[in-house]
């Protein structure tokens, strides 16, 4: 199983600067945990303490918000598209 | 309004599009935008507007030109450093568009102070640059009902959202809680490619003019963000909140709150 996951520019020092990158996991609780495994350090600014993810962070599955599908228990597929977007405020 | 000669000739090569006409300039002449912020984002955006001839334009900010601002603030010059910004804007923008009306507000938002100013403005951009005025501004034009063009960067990266209270999703739905201080860091800090501000202040000015003109379709209930490395756009779906605490379906959010308090500041 292969899924692409956009990486935000706030986490681009943990992925060596790669904004794409490939992972695995049957849901995204699993993709998180496999990300982090590959980039350590990684969950822990996704997530909380809870393993909840954060807030100011939302993650998208084919472009869809995960909180209004089935938060970290969303199931993913081969070759879905995972975004994680963080809310940023530079102007 | 009949348009004057001098009008159908500076605006004639965006008269001639069907979009626009002379219905359509009138309608630009006859809006009012508020830009908040005359740094990277509201730069572009206000300059763009003011050449298309938006009749009354407010710029909010309480800061002054420094030199560093000038790689991407490109509304202020070398001459104007140590200018309050919203002077150097004003002359900038009259310099190009005289035939408009552009009113500096020399002063920073607060709970205070936004909903008296937002009142006279059809629509209003967002160009700031700090987590607490970004949520005061979204909840003052979900309170007073008023069209909002989100715009962040950061880096090489940007964002661009347009808020319609009442029909899509508002700041707050797409971001329930903005990240603790130093959980993200901000264009001081990270940096900023002048580029990408114009890019994403344009794309705010581009929100603004279709919906004046009631052109297109408008970026509410999806996010657009720029990775200007590998120069591609992509975009999200934002859904309203039904739970959110200012626009949802029960707000517990009725009046402004404290927001550096908010932000943990």
């Amino acid at each position: 199983m292969s899924i692409t996951v956009q990486i935000p520019t706030p986490l681009l020092k943990l992925t060596g600067d790669r904004s794409e990158v490939t992972a695995d996991g049957a849901d995204v609780k699993e993709l998180i945990e496999d990300l982090e495994e590959n980039f350590p350090g990684i969950k822990e600014r996704i997530c909380d303490e809870t393993g909840q993810v954060r807030r100011f962070v939302n993650i998208y599955v084919n472009d869809e918000d995960i909180r209004f599908l089935q938060r970290e228990n969303t199931p993913l597929q081969d070759r879905d598209r995972v975004s994680i977007i963080p809310a940023i405020a530079g102007g | 309004m009949k348009l004057r000669e001098d009008q159908i000739e500076r605006y004639s090569r965006q008269i001639i599009l069907s979009e626009i006409g002379g219905k359509g300039q009138s309608k630009l002449l006859e809006a009012s935008v508020l830009v908040i912020g005359a740094g990277g984002l509201g730069s572009p955006a206000a300059l763009y507007l003011a050449a298309a001839g938006v009749g009354q334009l407010g710029i909010v900010d309480s800061d002054r030109v420094e030199l560093n601002n000038l790689q991407r603030q490109i509304i202020h010059s070398t001459g104007d450093v140590g200018r309050p910004k919203v002077d150097s804007a004003r002359d900038r923008l009259h310099s190009l568009n005289p035939d408009i009306r552009i009113i500096p507000y020399n002063l920073r938002l607060t709970s205070a102070n936004i909903m008296e100013i937002i009142e006279d403005y059809d629509i209003i951009v967002d160009g700031s640059d700090n987590f607490p005025t970004r949520y005061l501004i979204n909840d003052a034009c979900v309170l007073a009902d008023k069209p909002l063009s989100h715009g962040a960067i950061l880096r090489f990266y940007g964002q661009v959202y347009t808020i319609l209270p009442g029909e899509s999703a508002c700041y707050r739905c797409l971001f329930p809680e903005p990240p603790p201080p130093g959980a993200v860091p901000n264009c001081q800090e990270a940096g900023i490619l002048g580029a990408v501000a114009g890019i994403i202040g344009l794309l705010q000015a581009n929100e603004v003019l279709k919906y004046i003109l009631g052109a297109g379709k408008l970026l509410n209930g999806r996010l657009l963000t720029f990775d200007a490395l590998d120069a591609s756009f992509r975009e999200v779906k934002v859904l309203r909140d039904t739970d959110c605490p200012v626009c949802g379906d029960r707000p517990t959010i009725t009046e402004l709150i404290d927001y550096e308090e908010f932000c943990q500041l």
